[in-house]
This record gives C-alpha cells, structure tokens and sequence, in this order.
C-alpha cells in the first residue's frame, strides 16, 4: 500500500522533484547558477517555448497531437515582421497571434473533415504553413529594427521582462479553462473517453477545434516575443519547437494517451530541459553531451511516470 | 480417471472483479465429439469457452488435456497442446493473404528470412483436409464464412486436436451455416473435438453430439442431443422459477398517455422499421436476442445514430434532426448499454462524469458552479448509495455496480420525463441491481416514461407494465409480463430469429 502511494506521488511530481533535484546541484557546483540574473534570464529565454507547451496541453490533454505549431511559430514571424515594416509596427504585434488562431483552426476543420489523427493532419498543414511563410518572406530574412517593435519581446515591466509576464498570464488562463469551465471540462472528456464524450451531448469535433486554435494562437504568440526580441522575422524560425513543446508536455506527466494533465506540469517540463541546457552552459561542459543527457532524462522521467502507473 | 476424454474440467470457478461468472462448472469433451455449449445471455457459456482456450484464467478448478494436467494455462500452451479458440470477433490480419494467415506464426525461415514455403504448405492442409480456398487471395475481400475457414484451417495447421468455436454462426448466413456444420462434421470424423459455444439452438441440435448447459455460471446438465428437443433445452436453460432478489412492486400509471412515439424507425445501424410507444409514468420493456437491434433501436430513437426512415413524436410533437443534445434539451436520455466505453469517462472524478451530460446548466456563463455540482452529486450518490460516498472519488477504482449507479445517475440530475436505460444492471452485484430495480420504479412512480433494454427477460417481466420483443432491428412481438413466462419469451425469440435466417438470401 505505501509503495502504491509512492509511485503514485512519484509520478504525480517527477518534474518538480527533478527541478528541485537539478536547481539543487546546480547551486552547489556553481556560484553564478542560483543567481536573480540567471534564473530571470532562463525563464525569459524559453517563455516562447513555455507559452507553446502550455496551450500544447489542451491539445493532448483533448487527446490530440499538434506537430504544425514550429510552421505557424514561422508563419507568425515573418507575418509580424513583414506588416511591422510595411503598415505599422504595433499592428504586427497584435495580429501575428490571431493569423496562428486562424490556422490552427484550419488545422481542427482539417482533422474534423478528413477524420485523420491529428499527427497525419498535422505534418500535411505543417508543411503547408512552413511553404506560405517561405513564400510571404521569399526566403529572405526580414529585419524589424524599428522600437516600436522590439520593446515587447525586450523590454520589461516592473523589473521582470514583459515575456514572462505575457507567459505567466497566458498559463494562468489556460489553467482556469482547463480546471474551472465547461470547456475545460469538455477537453477532458474528449481526451478521457471521447465515445462518452459524444454521448454525453457533447459536440467533440468542436472542442478538438478549439484546442487546437488555442495552440495556434499561443505559437503566434510565442512568434511575436521572439521577433521582436531579435527584430527579425524568418521562415526558418522556430524549427523543432514543435517537438521540444511536445517533450515537455510529456516530461511534465500529462497523460500521452489524453485525458489527464495540467498546464503547470508543462512549465516544468519546459524548465526542467531548460535548466539542463543552463547547466551545461554554466558548468562549461561539453556541448556535444547536451542532446545525450536530455534524452537521457526525458526517458528517465517516462521511466518514473509509467512505474506509477501501477 | 480420464477414460480417455479429449478434454476434462473439473470444477471450474471464474469471477471478475468480485462478481462469479461460472461456479464449480465441470465438463468433459471425448475424442471425435462435437459438444455444444448453450445457455442465456450471461450464463457463462463464452467464459467456459475462453477457459478451455487459456484466455481467462480459472479461479478454482482444474482442466486436463488428453490426461496431462493443464498448468499455467494460457493461449500459447493451450495451443501447444492441441486446444485452439476461434473467436466470435475473428483475429485474422485482413490486410495478410489466406496463407500468410494460416501459418502466421509459423513460417518457416533460414537464418531470419521467410523461405515463403506457406502456399505449398497450404496447399497440402487442403489437400488433407477437403477446404478449398485461394492461398493467395487478401483476407478482408473474402466473405465472413470464408474467412471462418482460414481459422479452422489456422488451427489444423496447429494441429489442434480441441477446437472452441465461439459463436461461429452469428453473422453467417444460412447458407453458410451449413457449410460450416459440414466442415465440423467432417473434423470430427478425423476425431478431433470441438466446443460449439452458440446461442443458435437449431445449429446446436443439428449437428451436435452431446450438450452442455448452463445457467447463470453454473452447470445444469450434460445430455446426448439426440433426445433434446428445443423446448427441453430452453426450459434447462432457465431453469424452475429462481428469481434471487424481489422486484420492486409495480405501480400501474393511471392512465399512461404516450410521451414518446416512434414509428417506422429505420437507422444504418441496425434499427428496420421499430414502432413502439411508451407513456407517461410506464416502464416499458425492450428485448430480444444477441444481435436483435435492441440498443441500436435505442441509439437512433435519442440521435446518438442518424436515422435514414421513420418517425419520433415526443409529447405528442414530432421530433426531426435528432441529437443527443436536442434530446435532453426536450427531457430524453439514454444510458448506454457499456459503461466503460460508452459510459462513463474513467480519467474523471464522480462528480464530473455525473454532470457531463448538462455543463451549460451548471456553467451558465462558462464558468463551472463547482459548489452546486457538488451538492447536486452528492445528492444523487446518497440517492444511489455509491460507494465509496464521495463526490471527487476515482470511478476508475468503483465496483461495477457503483460505477453503472453512477452512470444511471448521470442520466438523471435533470429530471428527465423519458428515460433508455440499456442494460441497466449488466455485470452487477445483487445489491447494486437491487437498487437500481428500486430506482426504476420510483422514477416511473414519478411520472417519467421508462425504456427498458434489457437481455434478461427476467428483468424485464419483473419490472415492466408492458414489453416488446425485438428482433431483426423491429419489434415483433408486444406482451403484457403478467400473462407471459420467461420460457415463452425466449421461445418467441428464437422462433422470429430462425425465421429470419431461413428468410435471409443466402
């Protein structure tokens, strides 16, 4: 019986366990890790990243996958850019996010209407979002130095950089859809039983619209922090975020199979990698062993959450 | 002690999740036999079956095979050692050729690399055995009774000397039925054995030698089918008034207008042509065989299927462009017959899965009114009596029983005026069923219409004013429970069934 809730607890706290765990060797081996500068800086520098887990979430959670969301990061990039130089600057802050809705919605009508897993769906439209963000930049870099456009991925507010506040409320948002709605609760049912689901009167095709709107929105979203935190927009931005959002969800303990999960168990996952990075950084270990030992603990941390799992 | 049988078993015992399925049941097959295996829904005749064939393990009991005791038993030994199953749903790989399937398993290979010796080999099982198929024809165009063959050929090439058939002839046409009993009758001359799992009664006394049947798990008798006759078997199959629990008193609706009508009804699934009534503050009851159109009737009544002919009136209005939504915006819900697929959502606590159905209520702006749905759980789960008593419990961890009173109850936070339950109390214990009998006559004592689905008659005798009997996705027959008998029922059913198939082009 002990050992049960043990593995239980173990599972349903792995990433935090192995965030203290890290952050912990991380202090004693170096001064310059456990440091405001440091810490601010790792969280500044994956909220794009983090503000894509989380709305990730929502869509495995609904028991789907999102490989498009790297193509509509790129898509976001060189979209905001592009109307920042040519119309105006703030209007390409604000609409980048809104084309990522748009085209994750389309990735939801897709799904919906060709009844394919969302995987097969998704690597068709990402390559599809990948090719229109070529084409809008014609396969150039465009350059944004404009202030008016890279306050917001540079500047801050109240000492903390304005990206992690905008990650901060955008995961706090998802929490209460997910934890305090009825859309929150569809999402869960969907991904839980979705035959149950359909029975229970609810419009499933929808709510697996949604989620998927929810993760386009948030790819340009995080687009717009990044470019304008380089004051560049570029087709190739973004490339395997797509994955590494993925692994953090998982990482995390959200429930592959769909059903179960939460947005604070993806923010740890993204930071959980992310200290692993900033270790080596610090440390000055060799780089060529970063990939390794990432691999190493994302299988460690399915190893923990299976073992949980009775 | 064997005397030579094929197969003994001794006081074989099963039960799932607390619940006993077969009770002390023994059996034995001899050499060159063809033993049918009958009983009601839910007798235990499938679970003996997937016993013998090492997919179910055994609580208490034990098995011998050709005098050698049956250890660890499990598919793979019992294959090994001459027992093969062939499943109601069959395992072929659809996408393989006839040859491929037969010898799936078994290819011959030289250092790792197939010697595609299969065709030959088949080739030569036909030969010896009298079936004829093309080896290299793909398993998914060819006719189910086709591919019946490959699983009787699969399981020479394993030399079985036991076979399981596990309803073979469900979805058979006559034709093929006797195609496949001419197939049994020859295996058996070559002296192997075989279990005829079947609810078929017909098919059982055609070509059986000896039948075996059950009645809830347990063993009724062993008998030569020569001296059977279908009324004898059915009167065994349900044995002398046992009724364990006591249903609830009936209370007569005082005068029962209808609040649901359905006419004509015909679905893609399965309903063809159902006209049924129920009024208010009646329970009205639904059966009929395995395969009968009973739930697929319910599922196209409420939306859950699309409908393709017929009509719904509902409080005497017509009810077009179905859904299960629209219908519990007009106060009509169906329990589906499976909880664990249909039913409830495993990865969400009690509370959640009670108040699925009806979010907009308890989220007018969006918003969960997690306090209400509290209090409105609770209120049902003390209503049901659920075990363990808690609004956030783990359903996944509920007994069966607690888990289908969960389910009922999920259908009924919102007071609905016309009720399907399908299946209401499959797989429960005595307790639980008890209680949810209970809680069907109270809610028709309140005034909702009941539709009843049930494959036990006695269930639906017990409870229901009025009841159809369904067959063929229709109804063909409506009987009033205090003037009929359970044997009668069932005669009536398999009578319309075989009727059917004697109808149906072969």
């Amino acid at each position: 019986m002990t050992r049960f809730h043990f593995g239980r607890f173990l599972q349903a706290y792995a990433v935090l366990i192995m965030i203290a765990v890290l952050i912990g060797a991380l202090s004693f081996l170096s001064d310059s890790f456990l440091t405001y500068r440091n810490l601010l800086n790792i969280l500044n520098q994956n909220a794009p990243l983090a503000i894509m887990a989380s709305a990730m979430t929502l869509v495995i959670i609904a028991g789907g996958f999102d490989l498009s969301v790297a193509a509509t990061f790129a898509v976001g990039s060189v979209v905001s850019a592009w109307i920042a130089l040519h119309v105006n600057p703030y209007l390409g802050l604000f609409l980048a996010p809104f084309v990522g809705l748009a085209l994750g919605t389309l990735n939801g009508v897709v799904i919906n209407a060709l009844r394919v897993h969302s995987f097969l769906a998704t690597i068709a439209t990402g390559l599809i979002f990948k090719g229109v963000a070529i084409v809008i930049s014609d396969g150039r870099l465009i350059s944004v130095r404009l202030e008016d456009f890279i306050w917001l991925g540079r500047g801050r507010f109240l000492e903390v950089f304005n990206a992690v506040w905008i990650m901060v409320a955008f995961a706090l948002v998802l929490t209460f859809l997910l934890n305090r709605t009825a859309f929150g609760r569809r999402v869960f049912a969907v991904g839980g039983n979705e035959e149950a689901a359909i029975l229970s009167g609810i419009r499933t095709d929808r709510v697996k619209t949604a989620t998927f709107a929810f993760a386009g929105f948030a790819a340009g979203l995080a687009s717009v922090i990044a470019t304008s935190r380089v004051a560049l927009g570029q087709a190739g931005a973004g490339e395997g975020m797509e994955l590494q959002a993925i692994a953090a969800v998982i990482l995390g303990g959200t429930s592959i199979y769909g059903g179960a999960g939460a947005v604070w168990r993806s923010l740890g996952g993204v930071f959980l990698l992310a200290l692993i990075s900033n270790g080596f950084n610090i440390l000055n270990a060799d780089p060529f062993y970063r990939d390794l030992t990432t691999g190493l603990v994302i299988l460690a941390a399915i190893g923990i959450s299976v073992s949980g799992r009775r | 002690m064997t005397g030579g049988a094929a197969l003994t078993a001794s006081g074989i015992g099963v039960s799932f999740s607390g619940v006993a399925v077969l009770r002390d049941v023994s059996l034995d097959i001899a050499p060159g036999e063809i033993h049918g295996l009958i009983g009601e829904n839910g007798a235990g005749k499938s679970t003996l079956g997937k016993v013998l064939g090492g997919y179910y393990a055994a609580s208490t009991g034990t098995l011998e095979v050709f005098g050698a005791r049956a250890q660890a038993w499990d598919p793979l030994l019992a294959l090994a050692s001459g027992v093969a199953i062939m499943h109601q749903e069959l395992q072929l790989v659809p996408e393989l050729t006839v040859a491929e399937n037969v010898f799936l398993g078994l290819e011959e290979q030289r250092f790792g690399v197939l010697r595609r010796t299969e065709v030959r080999r088949l080739e030569e099982l036909m030969a010896a055995s009298g079936f004829r198929l093309d080896p290299n024809a793909i398993v998914s165009r060819l006719p189910i009774a086709d591919q019946q063959k490959i699983e009787i050929l699969r399981a020479l090439a394993r030399e079985a000397r036991i076979i399981v058939m596990d309803e073979p002839t469900s979805s058979l046409s006559r034709d093929e039925v006797s195609q496949l009993h001419v197939a049994m009758r020859k295996l058996r001359d070559e002296g192997r054995s075989i279990i005829y799992v079947s609810h078929f009664l017909n098919d059982i006394l055609e070509v059986a030698d000896r039948i075996t049947v059950l009645r809830d798990g347990e063993h009724v008798k062993t008998v030569p089918a020569a001296g059977e006759t279908r009324s004898s078997l059915v009167a065994a199959m349900l044995g002398g008034g046992k009724s364990e629990t006591p249903f609830p008193p009936k209370v007569r609706p005082v005068r029962a207008e209808p609040i649901l009508e359905v006419m004509n009804l015909v679905s893609p699934g399965g309903a063809n042509g159902a006209t049924l009534t129920v009024g208010r503050g009646e329970i009205v009851g639904l059966t009929g065989l395995v395969g009968s159109g009973r739930s697929e009737i319910a599922r196209a009544i409420v939306g859950a299927d699309p409908a393709a002919g017929g009509e719904v009136r509902v409080r005497g209005a017509p009810y077009r462009k179905r859904s299960i939504r629209r219908s519990a915006a007009l106060g009509m819900v169906m329990s589906p017959e499976d909880r664990r697929k249909q039913g409830l959502v495993m990865t969400m606590r009690t509370s959640s899965n009670m108040t699925l159905p009806h979010l907009a209520r308890f989220a007018p702006d969006g918003i969960m009114r997690r306090r209400l749905e509290r209090s409105r759980a609770t209120r049902l789960i003390e209503h049901f009596r659920v075990r363990p008593p808690d609004p956030n419990g783990d359903v996944s961890t509920c007994s069966g029983g607690n888990q289908q009173k969960i389910l009922i109850g999920k259908w009924l936070m919102e007071n609905p005026d016309i009720v399907i339950l399908d299946e209401p109390s499959r797989g429960v214990d005595v307790g639980a069923r008890e209680r949810i009998h209970f809680a069907i006559a109270e809610l028709a004592a309140g005034g909702t219409g009941v539709l009843l689905i049930s494959s036990e008659i006695e269930e639906v005798l017990g409870l229901a004013h009025r009841a159809y009997l369904a067959d063929g996705g229709r109804i063909v027959e409506e009987v009033i429970p205090e003037e009929s008998s359970e044997a009668e029922l069932l005669a009536l059913l398999f009578q319309h069934q075989s009727r059917r198939h004697e109808a149906a082009p072969a």
